[in-house]
């Protein structure tokens, strides 16, 4: 009788305590001394290991300046992509994107890449006013336009998903991922930015990349 | 036996009444989060320069039934709040009930800080008739204006 009191008061206790604001507890930030480069590797015929690679790129940003790959040389980079129109995650992970922005605005080692998925309505001007609203400067953070099916494509390289859909709320399907690239045009890490507490640990990976020699 | 089982029963209402207690505006909070909060952030706070904060704000606290229907329709163009100018469109979502807009604004009127009170549901529910009548003027106006310039 007395244990299943204690079963029941447990029970009932919990039952309630389903808060959504109940502070996440006990959240651990791993260490790393390294990290990894992701993403599925080849063995050349010499037998050295080939790493995936981003590709080669060229962009529109935000003054209408065309962006390549030889703008982020010897630099780690924090890319996602997004819409301005976009009903759904993007605010959240601009958020977090301006979040690692504001946390290494003195360092020069690491930039951002804010890719558009609707090239379409994002043209200069619309990125130009987009990125002066949240007080976002180049060269520090790139916010880059062009042709979609080039948008769209290199964002498998960056494990990201950016498909035009007429059903999906706006008009395109895409992933809300950060993922930091290193200066030799790696993936090192990645987080989903509509989780704030995945970017604190993504926050701590951009710092062990930068100390890297 | 008897004493332990009244202690065990004061104990259960005890636990269960407090660990209920912060369910107040349960559907108006769960909306909220699953959907208004991609934008306007959980906690409120917007994002800086393109999407206007909730939380501490003059806005919401003076247009109480116009945010009814900003809830429902959306908006477009200009909008100041504590001062601040913000022009980002935001989508209406168009499948919330009158009761459900009703429990959004509970809520986000005694979060974060917020003590803005209750808002009028009788209110409500007629500012979002005139809402819906307007909308349908807009909408026919627009209309008629593409079939005038069909016939052009």
């Amino acid at each position: 009788m007395k244990y299943l009191l204690g079963v029941f008061l447990v029970t009932f206790f919990f039952a309630c305590d389903n808060t959504p604001d109940a502070p996440v507890k006990g959240l651990v930030i791993a260490k790393k001394d390294v990290l990894p480069i992701l993403g599925n590797r080849d063995i050349a015929e010499n037998g050295d290991t080939i790493y995936p690679t981003i590709p080669d790129f060229a962009f529109i940003n935000q003054n209408g300046d065309t962006v390549t790959n030889a703008d982020f040389e010897g630099k780690a980079y924090v890319a996602d992509f997004f819409f301005i129109h976009c009903p759904t995650i993007c605010p959240k992970v601009t958020q977090q994107m301006l979040r690692v922005n504001d946390k290494f605005a003195d360092d020069d080692n690491l930039m951002l890449l804010a890719h558009t998925v609707d090239p379409k309505r994002d043209d200069v001007a619309a990125l130009k006013s987009y990125a002066d609203k949240l007080d976002a400067k180049t060269p520090k953070w790139h916010f880059v336009t062009g042709d979609k099916d080039e948008l769209h494509g290199i964002a498998d390289d960056y494990f990201s998903v950016a498909i035009e859909n007429p059903d999906a709320p706006g008009g395109f399907d895409h992933s809300g991922r950060l993922i930091l690239v290193d200066k030799n045009r790696h993936v090192r890490a990645f987080a989903n930015g509509t989780d704030p507490d995945e970017v604190t640990q993504f926050i701590e990976d951009i710092k062990v990349l930068l100390a890297e020699k | 036996m008897k004493i332990q089982f009244t202690v065990a029963l004061a104990a259960l209402i005890f636990f269960c009444t407090y660990s209920c207690k912060e369910e107040t505006f349960y559907q108006g909070h769960s909306i909220y989060d699953s959907i208004c909060a991609n934008c306007h952030m959980e906690d409120g706070s917007g994002l800086k320069g393109i999407i206007p904060p909730l939380a501490n704000s003059d806005y919401l606290k003076n247009n109480q039934l116009e945010v009814a229907c900003i809830i429902r329709y959306g908006m477009e163009g200009d909008v100041v709040v504590n001062g601040k100018t913000y022009n980002q469109p935001m989508a209406g979502i168009t499948y919330v009930t009158d009761t459900e807009i009703a429990n959004i604004i509970n809520y986000i009127n005694n979060a974060w800080g917020n003590d803005y009170g209750m808002v009028d549901f009788k209110n409500l529910r007629i500012k979002l008739k005139e809402c819906a009548a307007e909308e349908e003027r807009i909408r026919l106006e627009e209309r008629a204006e593409r079939i005038r310039k069909m016939n052009q």
